[in-house]
């Protein structure tokens, strides 16, 4: 394995957010019944016409800008010719040799805490192209149904150059660019649905070999999860044929998430000819620069502009910028609590909103948009850790109590349960007294050097004060008596 | 490209298995008789646009429309309401709404 | 009534001299009684037609009726019209009733009133010079019955030629319209490419096709084509330009007007007798005050070499859709999907349509797009810019609409590149765009003879002066085919 380097390139299909078809007035909702929401348009009755659908482009465009690459003045519709039952017309409406959007890239940040870096791929272009129908294969005795409803829904291709060498950073490339599309509104990212699907082209080569393997593309991959499956099996695969002697030929296949395993699609075994050609019924897209400057202004900060204001404007690190910008959601919830507990405690909400929620999350396997615990209860929870009004230890249980609903605020919860930190030297040293005369034992340990027996008298004063005891001056009181 | 793909292009060489690969390209079913007959055919006709080989058309933009015009946009709203039974009722195949032909294979 | 020209009958509707239902029976009888020997209708519905006769009587009764409510017309089986079975001349469409209105149909119909009598035959798929590609057979001209109406638009031509119809529809797509005006004595226009809608007009080769009006004079065709044309949001190639009355300078003088004659429109390659025909036409407009001058179309030997790549290469690709799958012919058996489509499209299509579709997928395959394709590309390039350059010198120009007069059924079938070479006039015009007209000038051996006109982009009103004119000065338009 180590003589060998991994080369990926993603080319993926995200379904924009529109509410017709790219190239007809039919509706793009997901779920309808079979073939109630294909026109006469999209089931290329004879005769009809396809007209551009404006909001695609305008997708197109903020993608554009969002990774900055160039937004083409000028591209071109072309047709991809082939036979496919859930293809109506026999061709797909596509772009081929000029593009909607032309270049760009997108930093991305593989791995977490320490192991973590960050990797900038590169983009080599985005176009527009209609979605194809469904075939389902149950239920028809040796026939296949064919649903429509999909045909025509409007798609950006999002085309990486073979930039990633491993799995990880393949996922990492795939996680960004999902985070993106839904970050600028133009993809509602659902993968199930199939809003965003990645293929991944995927070739080894030994190390230090400058020219690429021979690529084979797995389709259809529509979770992060066979994307790395797919692709482990596929790079084992491929360097197996190859020690064994035999080459690699290129191919699309197919992953098998049951049997963990990629295999040769039938229907594209005899080589494709797809007799591309400028689609006539289609003039040229002709976009102005007013109208992708526009766009540019209604632009919302970017993940790459947040994450350098987190730092200049919170003093945050690097990969806890990058981490909170992750996606939009992460990002809106975490500026939603530091802006209610204040900028000078955007770190302990950095770290609240990265370690602990996120803990939480991912135990109930919710996502952040679903969190029982808004960022306005969490500011409230920070603003008395940091007004010493609570203790860190005690911040976790009222954030536990505030997951379980068991009050409106932080403060309600502290106030009803009791939980304001004991600040009062005065109670603090009578505990401390108390402590130390019922634990001679201990105090006699420390003073032997155990320095382990001090810790112990620490857990029997924050005990007896039921965990409120302020631990800095619980500290500072026991070194004061036992020095004493 | 032009120059290269010019001295392959012998009209005359069009071969019988030419033929036969363009009639699968299209979906067309082909006898071999049929593709003796078609490949006569075909022959005489690119030897009649063999004409525009010999022009030097070096610089000259492509013309792909008859209007030099750029694409008009829709505004994105729903306008196409269901009209299934419409459709399907010139169908020859169909069953729960949906298009019947034979199993397709991925 | 049956001679009269669309601005008798139009008084004659107003005037209540005849109603719509009167008028239109008159004509239906004569299609029953001629229909047999010519071929000239695919489809008649007299039940239908009636209707809207009624509709339209009930129009002209409320005061409601436009200038051509309650006349009938024959409609080119290309137009989708929904309810009515449209074949475009194919057995793969043989039992296709069309689910909705081709924007030209709405128009005419809908809007406009008139009453349709009818689909008439055509080549199928509109590819052909002779209308003997026809599923449905032959037409057959009706100046001489073994002898060929021209094509595609061969059941129009045949069909006011012989008076079945006082106008009907046609499309060009590379002299389509004009051809078979030329050999049935008809008034043919073929507007510029994006003023006629080519939604719900079944489509042959997109940049190239366009409808318009064939009837006896340039009076009725000004009439009709008001009716046909106008912006249409449902086609991307419709150009959204301000309504014009193209009757408005029908009586224009044509003092001045300066006659450009290519002078390889006038070399070889014509029929003598025919060219002697055209230039005796063209001295009848010397005496109605224009002046001619030569002009140079130095490309125009490359536009059947040109037009023989660029529409089979779009109609390869816009043939696609007919696959058995969702409407239209299947073949009756099949082991698997494969054999389904190639069946299907085996026994749907015909000789014609298969070897023009093996062209076009040929012309576009890998290897062979840049020295076919583009190179054709290129070249339409030249010869527009031909004309470009030819209008600075002159406003309409004019040659033969055809090398020869109507041929017999059968003596170019055999011969695919024979055919193709009856549409060297016409062909260029469509590459370029422009608009063109075929007008009656005379008879060789009893059979007619056409003029050709060319304007330049938007110039139909002038073209329908032009022609007018001479119609005003002659009477070859009159002559009427006798058969009973
Ligand atoms: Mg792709
Ligand atoms: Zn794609």
């Amino acid at each position: 394995m180590n003589q060998w380097e991994v080369v990926i390139g993603i080319e993926t299909h995200a379904q924009l957010a529109t509410v017709s078809k790219i190239f007809s007035g039919a509706s793009t909702a997901f779920g309808a019944e079979p073939n109630t929401q294909a026109c006469a348009v999209d089931l290329a009755l004879p005769g009809v016409l396809p007209v551009l659908n404006k909001k695609a482009v305008e997708c197109a465009i903020r993608f554009g800008l969002a990774i900055g690459a160039e937004v083409a003045q000028k591209s071109v519709f072309a047709r991809k010719n082939y036979f496919y039952p859930d293809l109506p017309k026999g061709y797909q409406i596509s772009q081929m040799d000029l593009p909607v959007v032309v270049g760009g890239n997108i930093t991305v940040q593989v791995g977490q805490g320490d192991k973590a870096y960050e990797k900038v791929v590169r983009l080599t272009r985005a176009h527009l192209e209609e979605d194809a129908g469904k075939s389902l294969h149950e239920d028809f005795e040796g026939k296949s149904g064919i649903d429509l409803n999909r045909a025509g829904t409007p798609l950006l291709e999002i085309v990486s150059e073979p930039d990633m060498r491993s799995s990880d950073e393949a996922v990492a490339y795939a996680k960004s660019l999902h985070a993106l599309v839904q970050w600028i509104d133009i993809c509602d990212g659902n993968m199930q649905e199939g809003s965003f699907r990645c293929d991944a082209n995927v070739s080894v080569r030994p190390k230090g070999q400058a020219e690429f393997g021979t690529r084979r593309e797995i389709k259809n991959l529509n979770s992060f999860r066979f994307l790395k499956e797919a692709i482990d099996f596929e790079v084992q695969w491929q360097i197996n044929e190859i020690e064994e002697g035999r080459r690699i030929q290129q191919a699309t296949v197919l992953f098998d998430p049951d049997a963990g395993e990629t295999r040769m699609m039938r229907s594209k075994e005899d080589a494709h000819d797809y007799r591309y050609f400028p689609d006539p019924d289609l003039l040229p897209l002709v976009i102005s620069s007013e109208w992708i400057a526009r766009v540019q202004s209604e632009l919302p900060e970017l993940p790459v502009q947040m994450r350098e204001r987190f730092i200049s404007e919170f003093g945050l690190s690097n990969y806890d910028a990058t981490t909170l910008t992750a996606n939009s959601e992460i990002a809106a919830f975490f500026q939603l609590t530091v802006g209610i507990a204040g900028k000078q405690n955007a770190k302990p909400c950095a770290n609240w909103v990265m370690v602990d929620l996120a803990a939480r999350l991912n135990k109930d396997g919710k996502e952040i948009a679903e969190s029982p615990v808004s960022a306005a209860q969490l500011a409230g929870l920070i603003r008395r850790i940091a007004d010493n009004t609570i203790s860190n230890n005690i911040a976790k249980k009222v954030f536990e109590a505030l997951w379980n609903g068991e009050g409106a605020t932080a403060d309600e919860i502290i106030d009803q349960q009791g939980l304001k930190q004991i600040t009062d030297s005065g109670a603090i040293e009578s505990l401390v007294d108390a402590v130390l005369a019922a634990n001679p034992a201990n105090v006699a340990e420390f003073k032997a050097g155990k320095e382990k027996a001090f810790n112990a008298l620490v857990g029997q004063v924050m005990k007896a004060a039921k965990g409120k005891a302020n631990p800095q001056q619980v500290n500072d009181l026991l070194k004061q008596k036992l020095a004493g | 490209t032009l120059c290269t793909a010019k001295k392959s292009l012998d009209p005359m060489s069009l071969t019988l298995e030419q033929v036969k690969r363009i009639a699968h390209l299209a979906r067309i079913e082909i006898s071999d008789g049929e593709a003796l007959t078609t490949q006569g055919h075909l022959n005489g006709i690119f030897q009649l646009i063999e004409e525009m080989q010999a022009v030097d058309t070096r610089g000259v933009e492509p013309m792909a429309h008859a209007q030099d015009v750029s694409q008009r946009l829709r505004e994105d709203a729903v306008t196409e309401g269901d009209r299934r039974a419409g459709y399907q009722a010139v169908a020859p195949d169909v069953e729960a709404g949906l298009y019947l032909v034979p199993k397709v294979i991925e | 009534m049956i001679n009269k020209s669309l601005k008798q009958l139009s008084q004659a509707l107003a005037a209540k001299q005849i109603s719509s239902v009167e008028l239109s029976s008159l004509f239906l009888d004569r299609i029953e009684r001629l229909n047999p020997s010519l071929n000239a209708f695919v489809t008649v519905d007299r039940e239908k037609s009636l209707k809207m006769a009624l509709a339209a009587d009930a129009r002209i009764a409320a005061g409601t009726a436009g200038p051509l409510t309650g006349i009938p017309i024959a409609q080119k089986d290309i137009f989708c019209a929904e309810g009515w079975t449209t074949t475009c001349g194919s057995k793969m469409l043989a039992n296709f009733v069309s689910p909705y209105d081709a924007t030209v149909i709405h128009k005419m119909h809908t809007e406009a009133g008139l009453v349709s009598l009818g689909k008439t035959n055509m080549d199928e798929f509109a590819m052909g010079s002779s209308n003997e590609t026809s599923f449905f057979g032959p037409v057959r001209n009706p100046w001489d019955t073994s002898r060929v109406p021209g094509g595609s638009s061969g059941g129009s031509a045949a069909a006011v030629a012989a008076r079945l119809a006082p106008a009907a529809t046609g499309t060009d797509t590379g002299g389509s319209i004009r051809q078979p005006a030329a050999l049935c004595n008809l008034t043919g226009l073929k507007p510029t490419y994006g003023v006629v809608s080519r939604y719900g007009m079944i489509a042959f080769a997109s940049s190239l096709d366009q409808g318009g009006p064939m009837a006896a004079s340039a009076e009725d065709c000004a009439l009709l084509l008001n009716t046909m044309v106008g912006f249409d949001e449902r086609d991307s190639t419709s150009l959204d330009r301000p309504v014009e009355d193209y009757t408005r300078d029908l009586e224009k003088p044509l003092n001045g007007l300066r006659i450009g004659l290519p002078k390889e429109f006038f070399g070889e390659g014509c029929d003598a007798e025919v060219m002697a025909a055209v230039r005796a036409a063209i001295a009848e407009y010397e005496k109605l005050g224009a002046t001619t001058v030569e002009v140079s179309l130095p490309n125009s030997h490359l536009s059947v070499p040109a037009y023989y790549v660029i529409a089979p290469a779009e109609a390869s690709s816009n043939l696609s859709r007919f696959d058995g799958a969702r409407y239209g012919y299947r073949a009756p058996e099949y082991d698997n999907l494969e054999q389904m489509y190639e069946k299907t499209r085996a026994q749907g299509f015909g000789a014609e349509v298969k070897r023009r579709i093996m062209i076009g997928a040929y012309v576009l395959s890998h290897g062979y797009y840049d020295a076919y394709y583009l190179q054709a590309q290129r070249i339409r390039r030249l010869i527009a810019n031909d004309f470009v350059e030819a209008f600075k010198s002159c406003d309409v120009i004019m040659g033969p609409t055809s090398p020869s007069t109507a041929f017999k059924l059968g003596e170019k079938a055999a011969d695919p590149v024979q055919m193709y070479l009856s549409d060297i006039y016409t062909i260029a015009v469509n590459l370029a765009g422009l608009p063109g007209m075929s007008i009656p000038c005379g008879f060789v051996g009893g059979l007619p003879v056409g003029l050709q006109l060319i304007g330049n982009y938007f110039a139909e009103g002038q073209l329908l002066n032009v022609a007018h004119r001479y119609q005003q000065a002659t009477d070859w338009h009159q002559c009427r085919a006798a058969i009973e």
